[in-house]
């Protein structure tokens, strides 16, 4: 059963990249993606329950289904479902005849990121994780201005530069184990962390920070964050979501079961010091940035730094605490960055320009729309009641229960700083006067329900997961919470 | 392991194929020419393909010859191919605007394989292996890895820094060739595909590039920015 679902979870986008390709009607190959975005999600929330009972291995041990793989895929495709929604809105006014390319690109985009959080074997997951940044390089680059080309020019060197970094670790952590384990054998995540006590400390350590740096980069973590602002900032909408509410996530898998190894291998403090170092790092950059910005949806990027610093500070900080409240503020993040992203889109749309300056009275301009990216701006910066607020909190609480406190405190000043930044700018837009006479009302086209129709997706069950935490997922997390610390336990 | 039980006649040849290969990537950094970089590339991969070949049959790896034809083949002919095909569409056949002069490069260079060879001098002490082949594979290594990551820095030519991402790659498969050659057969045949790929890609961003901006300067590519 669970292997029929991962076939259809990852057999829906394939088919809908070749029906895009075949077929380039472009009412066609919108619905085949939307279509398959849907049986992606339906087939992600039947394989929740079950993945529970997890690991499962299929295919010659190269998938690996387990309660952490299945959540990530979780917040991928809701991401998936909710970009393809938009997409039909916000893709039709540039042009009919290259949609079927972009829907073509798209499916398979969303193939990778699904793709990759299931990869048993290390060495196939930097494969997967290579080929996302391939893929999403053309759809950065698709409206082929000037700008556009240089992000995805950025992109691909930096970021191709920075995992090469996590393929030297890999390679690393193979040698090591091949001084135990005899010259030649799989490496999947179980044989490292099984091999991981007997593997040489100096060798563990370095390989850990070279795969940290490396998948690093991909997550967006500062200071290797320089790509994404500029790589969010300039592709459609819908890929921006993408890029910020899935494709980060799937390299953090990666960052998340190297930590579990690196506890098996018994490394000390430094390992997790590191990891919450580069967190904070990541706020504090972030927060920097927020205040100073000018770009509406460079803002948008700035916040997923932020956010990717708060998962790495939860996984850092670790523990039952730490580990579900950065799965929580993973899922809620995924929907809300989507939002946000939806919103500057819209906001793009209707005020013709990407910078804040140029956005006054939002809410007469576009009064629903306006009204949910409001919502959505008050619940990125973690404020009840919604769905960042408990988890931000609860990674607060383990932040302050284990050894880096000062993390802790100083991601308790970043927010707070970020939460000012952030909502200064939509004060301005919102209710600020206009400083420049307003320009000639320029008639445009009233948006699609197609774009309105996701952001009300994204924010009720982001208002529902900040009033109510399932105790389902409690469960959850405390399973796999415990199987990421289940091998390293044990001294 | 492999590299720690080799006859000093084997040993010293796989020096001899790692240190040409550095070699090589000085070249790269001492050159302004963009077709200088595309041959010392060529020489180098030839070079991996040899060791690879030499790896199977000195450590009883068959599955390496499979390695060593198709190293042969997609990095030493079809890679160099692809990238001649990039730089006849550039109108430019040297860097123009270099951050370094060529000079300083090598300057920087030996500074950076002295680093490499500290760094993997204390791993292998770590390990046992003083004095073995592997002090050298991984000094190797680490110096390809840091001479590529200064290509990016310093050459600002689009080429340049395809050539710069392929020197990281080349660096760690020489490495890993003579560190862990029992690596398995599908990792190391998928790792040569996704190069033609990321290759490939590069080919079309090149001509996005250019029908965009009209360089192939990345230097100039800075409007995004704060």
């Amino acid at each position: 059963m669970v292997g029929n679902l991962l076939g259809v979870i990852l057999l829906a986008p394939l088919a809908a990249v070749i029906g895009c390709l075949l077929l380039h009607r472009p009412r066609f190959v919108e619905l085949l993606n939307l279509a398959a975005a849907i049986i992606v999600f339906l087939g992600v929330l039947c394989l929740l329950p079950r993945a529970l009972s997890g690991p499962y291995l299929f295919w010659a041990g190269y998938l690996i289904v387990d309660p952490l793989s299945a959540w990530v895929l979780l917040s991928v495709a809701s991401v998936y479902l909710l970009a393809s929604i938009y997409a039909i809105g916000y893709m039709r006014p540039s042009g009919e005849e290259r949609l079927y390319r972009f829907y073509a690109l798209f499916a398979g985009f969303g193939f990778t990121t699904l793709a990759g959080p299931l990869m048993n074997n290390i060495g196939v997951y930097w494969i997967a994780i290579e080929l996302t940044t391939l893929v999403s390089t053309f759809l950065v680059c698709f409206e082929l201005g000037r700008e556009s080309v240089e992000a995805a020019w950025k992109y691909i060197v930096i970021v191709s530069g920075g995992i090469s970094l996590a393929l030297l670790g890999i390679i690393f952590y193979y040698w090591g184990g091949s001084l135990v384990l005899g010259a030649t054998y799989d490496l999947t995540w179980s044989a490292l962390r099984q091999v991981a006590p007997r593997v040489d400390p100096t060798i563990g350590l370095t390989a850990f920070l070279l795969v940290f740096i490396g998948f690093g980069t991909k997550v967006g973590l500062a200071p290797m964050h320089t790509w994404l602002p500029d790589a969010h900032s300039e592709g459609p909408a819908p890929v921006s979501a993408m890029l910020s509410g899935a494709l980060l996530n799937t390299a953090m898998v990666g960052i998340v079961r190297f930590i579990q190894v690196s506890d098996a291998a018994h490394l000390g403090h430094l390992p997790r010091t590191v990891v919450v170092a580069i967190g904070a790092l990541s706020l504090f950059v972030a927060a920097l940035f927020i205040t100073r910005q000018t770009g509406i949806k460079r803002l948008m990027a700035y916040s997923s730094v932020e956010h990717m610093g708060i998962m790495a500070l939860g996984f850092g900080f670790g523990g039952s605490l730490g580990v579900a409240g950065a799965l929580y503020h993973m899922l809620g993040h995924s929907l809300n960055k989507s939002l946000m992203f939806f919103g500057a889109g819209n906001a793009m749309h209707v005020f013709h320009s990407k910078r804040i300056g140029r956005m006054h009275k939002v809410l007469s301009r576009m009064p629903v729309s306006g009204f949910l990216w409001l919502a959505g701006a008050v619940a990125i910066t973690g404020a009840p009641p919604f769905g960042l607020f408990p988890g931000e909190f609860t990674i607060l609480r383990a932040g302050f229960q284990g050894p880096n406190v000062w993390a802790a405190l100083a991601m308790l000043i970043l927010l707070i700083v970020i939460f000012v930044g952030f909502l200064n700018h939509f004060r301005a837009m919102y209710f600020g006067d206009a400083p420049l006479p307003a320009p000639a009302i320029s008639r445009h086209k009233p948006l699609s329900p197609w774009c309105l129709l996701p952001m009300w997706l994204a924010l009720i069950p982001l208002l529902v997961l900040g009033l109510w935490w399932p105790a389902a997922f409690s469960h959850y997390f405390s399973v796999i919470a415990e199987q990421l610390s289940g091998a390293g336990a044990s001294p | 392991m492999f590299a720690a039980q080799l006859p000093p006649l084997t040993a010293s040849l796989f020096s001899l194929v790692a240190i040409a290969s550095l070699l090589l990537s000085f070249v790269m950094l001492g050159s302004r020419w963009l077709t200088d970089y595309l041959i010392a590339f060529a020489g180098q991969s030839w070079l991996i393909a040899i060791l690879s070949a030499a790896v199977g049959y000195y450590g009883h790896y068959p599955e390496l010859y499979l390695i060593a034809v198709l190293t042969a083949l997609f990095r030493g002919v079809v890679l160099p191919y692809l990238i001649l095909r990039i730089i006849r569409r550039l109108k430019v056949n040297r860097e123009i605007h270099e951050r370094l002069s060529p000079s300083a490069c090598l300057v920087v260079g030996a500074v950076l394989v002295l680093f490499a060879f500290v760094v993997s001098s204390h791993l292998c002490q770590a390990l046992g292996l003083t004095g073995t082949a592997a002090v050298l594979a991984l000094t190797v290594m680490l110096s390809m890895k840091l001479i590529g990551f200064l290509m990016l820095a310093v050459r600002s030519e689009a080429l340049s820094q395809i050539l710069a991402l392929l020197v990281l790659e080349n660096g760690i498969f020489l490495g890993s060739q003579i560190l862990v050659p029992g690596m398995p057969l599908l990792i190391e045949l998928v790792i040569l595909f996704d190069l033609l790929v990321v290759v490939a890609c590069f080919g079309v961003l090149v001509r996005y590039l250019l029908a965009q901006t009209g360089t192939s300067d990345a230097s100039l590519l800075r409007r995004l920015v704060g």
